[in-house]
């Protein structure tokens, strides 16, 4: 028995998603939660590349226990709605790390959502999160930041940027902070633009023709998204995932 | 080499070149001077086919072809290299990826053997060495953080490792504290003083030909070519000023 409806556009969580997708995904669907707990001086590093040609909706509920080190790097390039989902807790001294890309056109929605809990004192997190679209394609960050009262010293940051690469296509960056501690730190920041077109000329004057330094100017400009993951293999698995959708583009 | 007939082009609205006529032929440096807004940097990213400037009429022949068909990776794959007076930041990429990158892509374009990544940094450590830049520095990001007359010395190693046939120097000169600029002169000299090379010139200053004697010297006023001479000319322009030597 289920008894779930879709959700709203009037639910802040909800509010940049495909509806229509979401109608035919089913509600169900979006009442599954993976979940993954990280004991206390444990460290986890998940890489993952989403989207297909269907809509999917990714849902994780991540608990860090003390001094626990969870980090989650996403290539998010679905050909059809596709969301990745986080919510995570974190206890003294624990780190979350997240870098997530964006990319793709076919005016298909994609979209990262997290709700990151600073529960206890001291912990930290860091999120950077770059959205690549064209053709009529929409990118989302909607990043939640909860500091708890007595979580003094929390060091939370959240770095998003979008590149547009044509007219019609869009970028949503919406950072929610919650915080009840007074000694905490809590950065974000978020831009959205073209790409360098004077880079792009000054590439071409070398030799590049215009997709190849496209690719090189949009490659430098995901790359943020995972500079902290040490294993270069995982890098280049991301990267490349992500260039690839960006091989068809025809742009 | 180079061959400009009667070009005019503009930005927007603004017609700026007004019927340029230029030969440079091989083995020969040819200065361009002129005043503040003749239009040195127009001629210079006409050449380089920079977008949003627009060739209105006239013709340009590079080296038995029609530049001004050739997309602008295409000309430098013909041999024509545009030193920028603002180098282009380029965050994220490296200066030795980019640069290896775009000469393996000439390369190609020419139907030559990319070359492999070892012969790269030597040939880079060469060209660096050539400007006095430091190794380190061409494995930082394309011009990030550089400063202004580092800028210009990237320049000239990025023209040394991509050996072209044909340079445009827009103000390369522009920038430079004195010890920069005999650097950055003689790289000028090294790069492109040989046979079956060519050199235009853009500058304000007798200071760069000092070091870089010219062959030829032309002042660009009003959109074209006012007055061609030796390089007693840019002299003269030095002592005299514009007005009093186009008058």
């Amino acid at each position: 028995m289920t008894t779930a409806t879709l959700p709203t556009r009037r639910d802040e969580a909800w509010r940049y998603a495909d509806m229509d997708a979401l109608a035919r995904l089913g509600a169900a669907a979006l009442d599954t939660w993976q979940t993954l707990d990280v004991a206390a001086g444990e460290s986890v590093t998940r890489c993952l590349v989403v989207g297909a040609d269907a809509p999917e909706v990714h849902r994780m509920r991540v608990t860090l226990g003390e001094g626990a080190k969870a980090a989650f790097f996403v290539t998010n390039r679905g050909a059809d709605y596709t969301r990745f989902e986080l919510e995570v807790r974190l206890a003294r001294g624990a780190h979350f790390e997240f870098g997530g890309v964006t990319i793709g056109g076919s005016g298909v929605t994609r979209e990262f959502v997290t709700q990151v809990v600073h529960a206890e004192p001291e912990a930290t997190s860091n999120q950077t999160v770059r959205a690549v679209h064209w053709a009529g394609a929409t990118g989302n960050f909607l990043g939640e930041i909860k500091v708890a009262r007595h979580a003094q010293k929390t060091d939370a940051a959240q770095d998003f940027k979008g590149l547009l690469l044509e007219a019609g296509a869009s970028a949503n960056a919406v950072p929610q902070l919650e915080i009840f501690a007074d000694d905490v730190k809590c950065a974000h920041g978020a831009t959205v633009g073209a790409l360098d077109e004077g880079a792009r000329f000054y590439m071409m004057a070398r030799g590049l023709d215009s997709a190849t330094a496209q690719r090189l100017l949009v490659q430098a400009f995901i790359g943020d998204a995972f500079v902290a993951l040490e294993d270069e293999a995982e890098r280049g698995t991301l990267l490349d995932a992500a260039l690839a959708a960006l091989e068809g583009a025809g742009l | 080499m180079l061959t400009i007939t009667d070009l005019h082009a503009r930005v927007g609205d603004t017609p700026i070149l007004k019927g340029l006529s230029l030969h440079v032929p091989a083995g020969e440096v040819h200065a361009i001077m002129g005043p503040n807004g003749a239009g040195k940097s127009t001629l210079a990213n006409v050449l380089g086919g920079k977008p949003g400037y627009e060739v209105t009429a006239g013709s340009v022949t590079f080296r038995g072809q029609d530049l001004l068909a050739l997309e602008p990776h295409e000309r430098a794959a013909a041999g024509l290299f545009l030193g920028f007076q603002y180098p282009v930041e380029i965050p994220g990429v490296s200066n030795v990826q980019f640069l290896r990158e775009a000469l393996n892509a000439q390369r190609k374009a020419r139907g030559q053997e990319p070359l492999s990544g070892g012969d790269f940094l030597k040939l880079a450590k060469d060209k660096a060495a050539l400007l006095k830049m430091d190794m380190d520095m061409l494995k930082r990001q394309v011009n990030v953080g550089f400063s202004g007359g580092e800028k210009k010395r990237a320049e000239m190693v990025q023209m040394g490792i991509l050996d072209p046939a044909f340079a445009v120097l827009d103000e390369t000169d522009s920038g430079l504290d004195i010890d920069a600029l005999r650097i950055v002169g003689a790289g000028i000299n090294a790069i492109m003083r040989a046979p079956g090379k060519a050199v235009l010139l853009i500058t304000h200053y007798q200071r760069l030909l000092d070091v870089v004697k010219p062959d030829k010297v032309s002042i660009l006023a009003g959109g074209r070519i006012v007055e061609t001479g030796g390089p007693e000319l840019a002299l003269r322009l030095e002592a005299e000023g514009y007005d009093a030597v186009m008058a």
